[in-house]
């Protein structure tokens, strides 16, 4: 197997987002907080959403962990604000896809900064980190769908 | 100082997977308070057991039968002498320190804990030695109650007579904290909690691995150790206890082995040790544990300890230098054992980690289920360097050339 190298896994663009987090704060106006952690390492992220009909109006988070958790989550909130719940489901899925290795996913322009996680997908033990905001994320929608398939809003 | 003999080199080739290299690095494994490696004397023993003496123990009249019986008693005997136990009856093999600690906190815990009684552990204790006594006190209606640590990492004992009640009816501490290497004062605290009547059980998970153990000195009542951390298999623990307190206590679990005869309704218990080992036991195990109380008494305890502390010395002095860099624990070495933790600046450990990974450095990285350590010094995780007898100051300096890799990238 090739060496994986350090420098395809902490990018500038990664160690910028890990330092100077996007949308970390606390979201008064929020309809649905997820609160995911990571118990084998301690990684932490509650994403806070205010959705508004099919829309997130607004994606905020608080968190603590490593660079790779935390910048994902932070990239990934820059994608969120505006986008429909379609399009918010569909970034989970090609993001999830191109921790797997997926090569087309990685090219997705739809990614925007997140394919500077790419390197991550070369490091198997750290793919947890970088889901861990998708994961709330893709929990969060989940609980959406249920309150709006059931009970009225 | 370790004797003329002593040469950590030659120990290096005892283990076949120190032998090798990761990511394109020689292997520098830094993370043996997690599991320790294993020499060929463990591996040959397990393999011979399993390809020439294969068979259940203590039921067949058989040949095979016999010699596994005996092997399995053998080892028996020799980690009753690794800990100076009074006898090897009091020797019960379990799947490691967590079930030992559990068979405490059920078979005496349940038996001896009542309401409105009380539990004292620490701050500092592994979950394996926190978790059980949750158990047990939500069971019984008892309390937990906690002796805090300091920001040195020892355990504050000042109050300890007041932590201390007639309604302590155990404590149970750690000989050595595995997350910050601070080696406890085992005996004051048993001759405290005796005062008031309370047995004490300690969780000798790092505590036997590094340093002479003696458990009649040491005056507890019960003393847990498992073998993996100390050149033997995964899956084999013991638990000591006192004869007269294992001879009184109800069993753990039931089945084979532990009966000695089994009626419709009821039935009556085989003597101690075999009344807590229900089942066949992990009988590869315990041989490979009795190989590697051979392997390790042959090298001397008092020697490997010397030379931890050698190590331990100079990592602190080189890590000490490191800029940005904060050690957890005692700064005395007298009260330190093979555990370092530390952070770096705004590095994650996890992240410190990955990039020693890929120097061959071999860390770990997370709150070392010790997540009251971690609130404590106010951190979600620590990296964690712990050394053992076949680590040598080039390992030290390979670390520290990592940590240099971090500091490239997150300084």
């Amino acid at each position: 197997m090739d060496t994986p190298q350090l420098s395809s896994l902490y990018q500038q663009l990664i160690l910028e987002h890990y330092r100077n987090p996007r949308n970390k704060a606390e979201l008064d106006e929020k309809t649905v907080e997820i609160h995911m952690a990571n118990p084998v390492c301690g990684d932490e992220v509650r994403l806070q959403l205010r959705i508004e009909g099919d829309q997130i109006a607004e994606a905020k988070f608080i968190g603590s962990g490593c660079s790779i958790s935390q910048a994902a989550v932070s990239m990934m909130t820059t994608r969120l604000q505006g986008a429909n719940l379609e399009e918010a489901d569909t970034l989970a899925k090609r993001f999830t896809e191109m921790m797997h290795g997926d090569e087309s996913a990685s090219k997705d322009k739809t990614l925007g900064d997140l394919r500077a996680l790419q390197g991550v997908s070369k490091f198997p033990v750290r793919i947890k980190c970088a889901l861990l905001g998708f994961d709330a994320l893709q929990e969060a929608l989940k609980k959406e769908v249920g309150e709006l398939g059931g009970e009225p809003h | 100082m370790t004797s003329v003999n002593f040469d950590p080199l030659r120990i290096r080739k005892d283990f076949p997977t120190l032998a090798q290299t990761v990511n394109g690095k020689p292997l520098t494994y830094l993370d043996n308070a997690a599991t320790s490696q294993k020499p060929r004397a463990v591996l040959d023993a397990i393999d011979s057991y399993y390809e020439q003496d294969n068979a259940n123990v203590h039921r067949g009249i058989h040949e095979l039968s016999r010699r596994a019986t005996i092997a399995y008693e053998e080892a028996r005997g020799k980690v009753a002498g690794w800990i100076n136990a009074a006898d090897p009856s009091e020797c019960i093999w379990t799947r490691g320190t967590t079930e030992a600690i559990n068979l405490v906190a059920v078979a005496w815990g349940l038996d001896n804990v009542g309401e409105g009684d009380e539990i004292l552990i620490s701050v500092m204790e592994h979950h394996s030695n926190i978790v059980p006594w949750q158990m047990l006190a939500s069971r019984t209606g008892a309390t937990l109650r906690y002796i805090e640590i300091d920001d040195d990492g020892r355990l504050v004992l000042d109050d300890l007579d007041a932590l201390l009640t007639e309604r302590t009816k155990i404590v149970a501490i750690s000989h050595v904290s595995n997350s910050l290497g601070t080696i406890n004062p085992v005996k004051r605290i048993t001759e405290a909690a005796h005062a008031v009547g309370a047995i004490v059980m300690v969780d000798g998970a790092q505590g036997a691995v590094h340093t002479r153990v003696d458990v009649q000195d040491l005056c507890c009542d019960f003393y847990a150790f498992g073998g993996h951390k100390m050149c033997g298999p995964t899956g084999i623990g013991v638990l000591w206890g006192r004869r007269e307190l294992l001879d009184a206590m109800s069993p753990f679990q039931g089945g084979g082995e532990m009966i000695h005869i089994v009626g419709r309704e009821e039935s009556s218990w085989a003597a101690v040790p075999h009344k807590f080992e229900a089942g066949t036991p992990n009988i590869a195990g315990a041989i490979g544990l009795g190989a590697a109380v051979d392997y390790l008494s042959e090298i001397g305890i008092e020697d490997i300890e010397a030379h931890e502390r050698e190590i331990v010395a100079y990592a602190m002095e080189k890590l000490g230098a490191v800029p940005g860099i904060r050690i957890y624990g005692p700064t005395s070495l007298d009260e330190r054992s093979a555990v370092i933790s530390f952070t770096m600046g705004d590095a994650h450990p996890h992240d410190i980690s990955t990039i020693l990974d890929s120097d061959g450095v071999a860390v770990r990285a997370g709150h070392h289920c010790a997540q009251l350590v971690m609130k404590h010094f106010g951190v979600s995780a620590t990296a964690r360097a712990s050394f053992y007898l076949y680590n040598t100051k080039e390992d030290v300096d390979r670390l520290v050339e990592g940590l240099a890799q971090v500091a490239a990238i997150f300084g």
